[in-house]
């Protein structure tokens, strides 16, 4: 669904720097070091951050300011990280985050 | 713990033109920003900014933003980023979060220029993902380069809601869809028009009735709702869209001030909770300063001359300048502010229908409420005129304070006079050179060339053309008028590009000569 813009009218081709690899839930995907996680995931198509602790209802992407916390995922074993405005580095290990822990549902 | 002379919050517009003007006056200035970047949202702003030359007019937001960069570098000003303010406390105590670090500093004085915040509207399934802030597609496709979504539907026909939806044009998106609940398109209307124009649908008075899909957004139900905003049924219209994009307002982020104890009010004129301050952004606190958007919701030019201004007053605070130096440095800037808070959308005429333009010419009701002017109202503008020949049409029908056009003709065709927001006209006998720097300069979009009888039954058609790919000239497609419908077949005669034409290409199309007033987008054929 979504894709990188890769000539743009005003701004022209963007020097995005080095494709780099991280893992998405085991999958690896590439995205450019630097930019944000979650630029890297929409890019990907990824949708879904997280999943709410009380009703289990997907999260993703709302202000990409890093001021809603809707984008939050677990990222190298932390959650709550804000991914709209973590750079993203090689080899990370990011997560779906289910409610407020590193956990998965059942073991909460 | 350090101390500044002043402490800055917020390096976007206002805090770095504050900071600039403190730094060369002498004072020890930093400004603690929360972001990884500088230059607040100005970066993310790819169109041209309205006003006059003074207030940097016909130049795109980020150009601006790097040009301020470049004078808070040189003159000294020190910006840490990644840096929240989240305290101010009695004594101008400013506490930050620095990566995880908390740290304490002090200032004689300090200026607040955090800017604000967008304001969101809930409905069935608002949550899920794929429905999100314009400023978040502005981010993810003028800053990181990713497309937000494939078709979008816009809520809210503001400014913001406006021009993101041309950024998402731009970028290649399809715009299904913009949507108010307001029965009147709420932004520029030349903004609206160079939308509509190319086939995006407006729908005033409507709103989301619910966004659909399971795991993410696969779909849009809208609905016309009545003068008490509540839904008339059998109106229901339903899209299919990965992306809903909510534009709805912003609001200042004001509560540092409210913890420091200045006095606050509720201004819905301002915006929301703005703290009470002089014109110059004196709050109640004696050295607390505010500037730009959170002190009430305008755009950056004004916050650029609002930071300046608290930045020269600052100054005078500590006694780096007399006061008498502050004045004369104070009636300047004022005149600049003045000049941008003219016209139909000033903050004095906030939530006022306006029927009339300061002419006395009807305002375009069609613009209002379909984003476009309707091919029987386009002719009372002043800009609009018939002669032989290449001529300017200047379908700029509202007043707005905005007058580049008037000094890019080199041959002085177009006059708009002292009044900044005076209708421009087209001067008589004048000589159209055909050179096109009155449509590239034009930020509203709002300026044509035509040539109403090539003598061979033709006419041609000049337009402001900034989307990818370029047509190349004999490209074959289809003329679309102002409401963005298929008038006639059309023929790209030429493309010119040119530096001082700063990314607005001038895209010149033949049409059969009935269509020269009507014809104003070209779409290839597929």
């Amino acid at each position: 669904m979504a894709e990188r813009i890769a000539e743009h009218p005003i701004l022209g081709v963007q020097e995005k720097g080095n494709l780099v690899k991280f893992t998405f839930d085991g999958m690896e995907i590439e995205g450019y070091e630097g930019e944000p996680i979650a630029a890297a995931l929409k890019a990907a198509d990824v949708m879904v951050h997280r999943y709410t602790q009380k009703e289990h209802k997907p999260r993703g992407i709302f202000c990409a300011i890093g001021r809603c916390t809707d984008c939050v995922m677990i990222v190298d074993g932390v959650p709550n990280v804000r991914t709209c405005i973590t750079p993203l580095k090689a080899g990370m290990v990011v997560k779906t985050q289910y409610g407020v822990s590193e956990k998965p549902f059942e073991e909460q | 713990m350090k101390r500044h002379d002043l402490i800055i919050v917020g390096a976007g517009p206002s805090g770095l033109s504050a900071a600039v003007e403190a730094a060369k006056r002498g004072l020890d200035v930093v400004v603690f920003d929360e972001n990884e970047k500088p230059g607040g949202q100005l970066f993310k702003q790819i169109h041209k900014f309205f006003g006059s030359k003074e207030h940097r007019a016909k130049i795109r937001g980020f150009v601006i933003g790097q040009q301020l960069l470049d004078e808070a570098d040189k003159v000294g000003v020190k910006v840490v980023l990644n840096a929240t303010v989240i305290g101010l406390y009695q004594d101008k105590e400013v506490v930050v979060k620095i990566g995880e670090e908390i740290k304490h500093y002090k200032a004689d004085a300090v200026v607040i220029a955090t800017g604000a915040a967008e304001n969101m509207v809930t409905f069935p399934g608002w949550t899920l993902p794929g429905v999100i802030g314009a400023g978040a597609a502005q981010t993810m496709m003028n800053l990181h380069g990713v497309l937000p979504g494939k078709k979008v539907l816009m809520l809210g026909s503001g400014n913001v809601g406006l021009v993101v939806s041309f950024q998402l044009l731009q970028c290649g998106c399809e715009v299904v869809a913009l949507v108010d609940a307001a029965p009147r398109v709420g932004g520029y209307g030349v903004h609206a028009a160079k939308v509509a124009r190319t086939g995006v649908p407006f729908y005033l008075s409507h709103t989301i009735v619910k966004a659909e899909g399971d795991e993410c957004v696969s779909g849009v139900t809208i609905a016309e709702v009545d003068d008490k905003f509540q839904f008339i049924p059998g109106t229901e219209k339903h899209f299919e869209v990965d992306t809903i994009c909510l534009a709805v307002g912003l609001s200042p982020m004001s509560q540092l001030l409210k913890m420091a104890g200045a006095k606050m009010e509720d201004n819905p004129k301002r915006g929301g909770q703005v703290p009470i301050c002089d014109e110059y952004g004196r709050t109640s606190i004696p050295g607390v300063f505010v500037a730009g958007d959170v002190s009430g919701i305008e755009e950056a030019s004004s916050a650029m001359i609002e930071g300046r201004m608290a930045g020269v007053v600052a100054a005078e605070y500590l006694g780096y300048i007399e006061t008498e130096a502050m004045d004369t440095e104070l009636v300047d800037l004022e005149k600049a502010l003045d000049g941008l808070r003219q016209g139909m959308f000033a903050p004095k005429n906030r939530g006022k229908a306006i029927e009339k333009t300061e002419e006395g010419i009807d305002i375009s009701a069609n613009l209002l409420k379909k984003g476009y002017v309707a091919d029987d109202e386009i002719e009372r503008y002043p800009g609009v005129t018939h002669k032989k020949g290449v001529h300017p049409v200047i379908e700029c029908t509202q007043n707005i304070p905005c007058n580049p056009c008037q000094d890019a003709c080199p041959k002085k065709c177009i006059s708009i006079g002292s009044n900044i927001t005076s209708l421009p006209i087209v001067v008589e006998d004048s000589d159209c050179i055909n050179c096109g720097m009155c449509v590239a300069s034009c930020s509203g979009q709002a300026i044509f060339l035509v040539d109403e009888d090539c003598g061979d039954g033709t006419a041609t058609v000049t337009l402001p053309y900034e989307f990818l790919p370029l047509p190349e000239a004999g490209t074959k497609g289809i003329a679309l008028g102002r409401s963005g419908q298929e008038v006639c077949k059309a023929e790209v005669v030429s493309v010119k590009t040119a530096k001082a034409f700063d990314k607005t290409h001038l895209l010149t199309m033949r049409v059969p000569k009935e269509y020269a007033m009507t014809a104003r987008f070209f779409k290839a054929e597929k």
